[in-house]
């Protein structure tokens, strides 16, 4: 388990490293950051003042280095445009991203998992075809589309819901149905053909053959077993929602992380975006070692292995 | 007295395609089974042995269905039982035996758990009770130190014990019938020769009932008393194992004989040459006829009746005939054939 572990992590720090030299590069292609944020008319001597200070004068494998170093030390650098540290601003966006992202997952997993369960428990009837016509809407239909839709309707011509901005629950709604929506779609198919493949094992039939109660062949024979691709599916969801629900967040003036990363890029703010992108892998890689020892925890194929 | 299980004229089908084909994969079966008895089935893959058993639990996989005939379970017939009702039979009364050990155990549950559900559902054992009861029915199907094992999941445990514990499993709601559904196709030699044994000595010990279905003459000889012969969804012969070893009337019978593999050979019953039939398309007449070494005109044209050979051996054949009655002292050499078909084995 230890081993698993440590395993696991080494993997990690290699994906973060080439997560790090990818975003490194790209956000150096989209052009000089300092002409975007210089006062129009400055002159050629504050331009270079101002690269000088950033450090851009530098070639790109010291800037790198620097930008991986002070990654180690914890620092992602300082925003041109705000003038303040990015996991300050991080973390000042991640609560409203966190509360989004959770009200979306939790819309996902209440439609998508029970959905799934009844289309493939009752396969090929009614359930299953309202279930197949929920799975392709979710799927074909853009959120920030339905994003749109929702706030006429309910907020232009009902008048019910806030159209926008951070508040109470009421402005939770349409925001985390919208974010959440397209994954309940890809939950309720990954849950229903995890269901029908392991409903056609074995074991079920030998559960079944033992004279237990449905619901105890269903509901724990079958969905335990069908839970763990589940499982990471949604926790990667999550961590996707909480820092790349950009449209959503944009569309819905949510004062998220999603948001922070859409100036970031429209302002060539190299350190806000680098720092962004690889303050999410870690999430990403922290997340998915906790659904491994998660999987270690119901899978002892996992858990006992030397 | 009334018969542990009698099956007549069971017929079970799967439609698809909105009725257009129509698999007939059981076709009119009888049997009976008495308190005890090892009845053992052969037959080539496809010819409807697996439905019949799943069939006789009323768990045919979606399209099948039973079309005809009755179950009789203990005077109970089971083809009008709802599945609610199904579900005290199954597992309690009969238990299943699957051909894939592993296959079979549910790789997430300990194996404590999984061998304690029938005697916790069926025998509503709870507590030290049911976990006394895992410890001897580990103990039975010789899983060593049971108590520690019992904490353990499939994945830590060998092909052979992995199959002992399907064993334990069927045994743990304390049944009348087993049927075990080729067991043993996927264990070696020597594990088979000892699952056997063992299966035998269970079955001496709680006087349980067996339908063993097999692709292995040997293991007939060596398990069964009765046997039937299925061919194309129809038992084409039955009678006693010395009867049928010895002097067996219908010509599949005669061929599967010939091509019998020794006890525990992976090689299959497929040595008669051609096909079985599509059983959705069947051939006109004996559905046997288009192999048939020994086939008649009429062979391909009519299909034979059921002639009862002697007692309850029977055979579809249009060249079997009623046996004398004088013919008795047949028995003394059969004896000596099956003791032959046995040794090939051992
Ligand atoms: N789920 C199913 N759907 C359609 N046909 C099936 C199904 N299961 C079995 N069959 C057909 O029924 C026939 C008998 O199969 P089976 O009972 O499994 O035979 P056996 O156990 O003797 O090999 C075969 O022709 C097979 O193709
Ligand atoms: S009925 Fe005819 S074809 Fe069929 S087994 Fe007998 S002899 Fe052969
Ligand atoms: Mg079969």
């Amino acid at each position: 388990m230890t081993q698993f572990i440590i395993r696991r992590t080494f993997y990690a720090l290699i994906s973060l490293f080439i997560l790090s030299v990818t975003i490194f590069a790209i956000v150096r292609l989209t052009g000089d950051p300092v002409t975007m944020l210089a006062e129009p008319g400055a002159r050629a001597e504050d331009l270079d003042r101002l690269r000088a200070e950033w450090g851009l004068d530098r070639s790109w494998p010291v800037q790198y280095l620097t930008f991986a170093k002070n990654v180690f030390t914890g620092d992602l650098g300082k925003s041109f445009n705000y003038q303040m540290p990015v996991s300050t601003l991080y973390f000042q966006r991640l609560p409203a991203s966190l509360q989004l992202a959770l009200a979306a997952t939790f819309i996902s997993f209440i439609i998508g998992i029970p959905a799934g369960l009844i289309s493939a428990v009752k396969v090929n009837s009614a359930w299953d075809n309202a279930g197949k016509v929920v799975a392709l809407f979710g799927l074909a239909v853009p959120g920030f589309w339905l994003g749109l839709v929702m706030i006429l309707i309910f907020s232009v011509w009902l008048g019910w819901l806030p159209t926008s901005g951070q508040g109470g629950i009421l402005h939770l709604i349409m925001p985390s149905v919208a974010l959440g929506w397209y994954f309940a779609a890809s939950l309720l198919r990954l849950t229903r053909s995890s269901m029908l493949e392991v409903m056609r094992s074995e074991y079920i039939k030998l559960a079944r053959l033992k004279g237990l109660p449905g619901y105890v062949v269903i509901a724990v024979h079958a969905f335990k077993n069908a839970l763990i691709p589940v499982l990471t599916l949604a926790g990667i969801n999550l961590v996707v929602m909480i820092n790349a629900g950009v449209i959503i967040e944009v569309i819905f003036a949510w004062p998220g992380i999603g948001r922070l990363l859409y100036e970031g890029i429209f302002q060539r703010d190299f350190p806000l975006v680098q720092g962004v992108v690889i303050q999410a892998g870690i999430m990403i890689v922290l997340i998915n070692l906790t659904i491994d020892i998660l999987y270690a925890y119901i899978d002892p194929r996992i858990r006992l292995a030397k | 007295m009334t018969a542990l299980l009698e099956v007549r004229d069971l017929q079970a089908h799967y439609v698809s395609f909105g009725g257009e084909r129509v698999v007939k994969a059981v076709e009119g079966v009888s049997f009976t089974l008495e308190e005890g008895e090892t009845l053992g089935v052969v037959g080539e893959s496809g010819c409807g042995k697996t439905t019949t058993c799943q069939a006789i639990v009323n768990l045919l996989p979606p399209p099948g269905r039973i079309v005809g005939g009755s179950i009789a379970f203990a005077g109970e017939e089971l083809t009008r039982k709802s599945q609610r009702e199904m579900r005290h039979i199954r597992g309690a009364q009969i238990a299943m035996i699957l051909q894939d050990p592993m296959a079979s155990l549910n790789p997430l549950f300990s194996i404590y758990r999984q061998v304690s559900e029938p005697a916790y559902y069926h025998r509503a054992l709870r507590g030290r009770g049911l976990r006394e009861r895992v410890r001897e029915l580990l103990n039975a199907v010789r899983i060593p130190s049971p108590a520690m094992r019992m904490r353990e999941y499939p994945h830590q445990m060998s092909g052979g014990m992995r199959q002992r514990i399907v064993g334990a499993i069927a045994l743990a709601g304390g049944p009348r019938l087993i049927i075990a559904d080729e067991p043993t196709t996927n264990l070696d030699v020597t594990i088979q020769a000892q699952y056997l044994d063992l299966l035998k000595e269970l079955q001496d010990k709680t006087g349980v009932a067996i339908i063993f279905i097999t692709h292995n003459l040997g293991i007939v000889a060596r398990m069964c008393d009765k046997l039937a012969v299925m061919y194309a969804g129809k038992i084409v012969e039955a009678g006693t194992v010395r009867e049928l070893f010895n002097a067996p009337r219908h010509p599949y019978t005669k061929a599967l004989l010939g091509s019998m593999p020794k006890l525990g050979s992976k090689e299959k019953l497929l040595a008669i040459p051609g096909h079985p039939p599509d059983l959705a398309t069947l051939p006109p007449g004996c559905a046997f006829h288009p192999r048939c070494p020994e086939a008649l005109p009429t062979c391909a044209t009519a299909e034979p009746p059921e002639i009862q050979v002697i007692g309850s051996w029977s055979a579809r054949c249009w060249r079997a005939e009623p046996q004398e009655i004088s013919a008795t002292d047949a028995t003394t050499d059969s004896a000596k054939d099956i003791h032959a078909a046995a040794a090939v084995g051992d």
